[in-house]
């Protein structure tokens, strides 16, 4: 192949490879946030725990909405399956493995925890829950 | 000249009763509302419930959901100031008594805009066009609100509500 030909091609196939990359870029830049903010409100924070994450998902909280007492109560019982809202509107499912993409919009994600943590726990998330909860969800 | 004047008459009588049938007939008819089509509006409008299209409710109902998405009918529903101000601009513009006209003015028949009513379901027409629904079906479990459209009108996000 001419080198007129070979370089765009080389860069054309750099693009591409970089791409699939970004999204899990996004995704572990975001993480990485959570982090450093658990870290400074805990110095003993030692790393996010999907255990952690998937008992928040599915507890049952008293500060919240009454018919929202869990994440679980509109996102059902398993994070693979869709979920419904009060509305009755279909929400995609959670796990990544089925919505490949979730997550991949670090103010999406800020907006819903907002929202949701507020209805279902009667607070904000703090960041290790957040964290937590994202990396329970990343490995469904 | 000798104009063939009964067959034009009765040509015309035809064309124009048949305009006035196929006029109705229009998919749709009195029963499409144009679906929200702007990209900002359908996401942020339609992450809850479907996207209620705008020609169902004047101008003034919208501008006034806007200004309290705080307690939207109970839930903290704020969006980005930038995002509220293009999807106001876009309910209003497109509202049943500004460019929704078209679809909505039946509907909004006997409402004042001044009262910027909040649920659609309220709405005189509404409630007369869905008063043989009884009770039990609002409270299945596929339906479980008013506001789920879609449930019986599966081709709502379409803009058709015929069924």
């Amino acid at each position: 192949m001419p080198l007129t030909r070979t370089i765009p091609a080389l860069l054309a196939c750099a693009v591409i490879l970089l791409s699939g990359t970004s999204q899990a870029g996004v995704r572990e830049d975001q993480l990485a946030q959570y982090a450093s903010a658990a870290k400074a409100a805990d110095p003993g924070f030692a790393g996010f725990s999907a255990e952690r994450g998937k008992t928040l998902h599915t507890q049952n909280f008293a500060g919240g909405k009454p018919d929202t007492p869990a994440c679980t109560s509109c996102h059902g019982k398993d994070p693979r399956g869709t979920g419904r809202a009060p509305s009755g509107k279909t929400i995609e499912a959670m796990a990544t493995s089925v919505t490949p993409t979730r997550y991949t919009d670090p103010a999406k994600v800020e907006k819903w925890f907002k929202r949701n943590c507020t209805e279902v726990l009667g607070r904000l998330c703090t960041p290790q829950e957040k964290g937590d909860w994202l990396k329970f969800m990343l490995g469904q | 000249m000798n104009m063939p004047y009964r067959p034009i008459i009765l040509g015309l009588l035809v064309l124009g009763l048949s305009a006035l049938v196929l006029g109705r007939a229009q998919a749709g008819g009195s029963h499409y509302f144009a679906p929200v089509t702007n990209m900002v509006v359908k996401e942020e409008c339609g992450s809850c419930h479907l996207p209620f299209a705008p020609s169902m409710l004047p101008a003034s109902s919208w501008t006034r959901m806007m200004a309290n998405l705080k307690d939207h009918f109970g839930d903290d529903a704020t969006v980005d100031p930038k995002l509220a101000a293009e999807i106001t601009a876009y309910l209003v513009t497109n509202a049943g008594d500004q460019g929704g006209q078209r679809y909505g003015a039946k509907l909004l028949r006997d409402v004042s805009a001044a009262n910027a009513p909040l649920r659609i379901t309220e709405l005189p027409k509404w409630n007369r066009e869905h008063r043989k629904v009884p009770d039990w079906e609002w409270k299945h479990k596929d339906v479980r609100t008013k506001a789920n459209c879609a449930a019986c009108h599966t081709q709502a996000e379409l803009g058709y509500y015929n069924e």
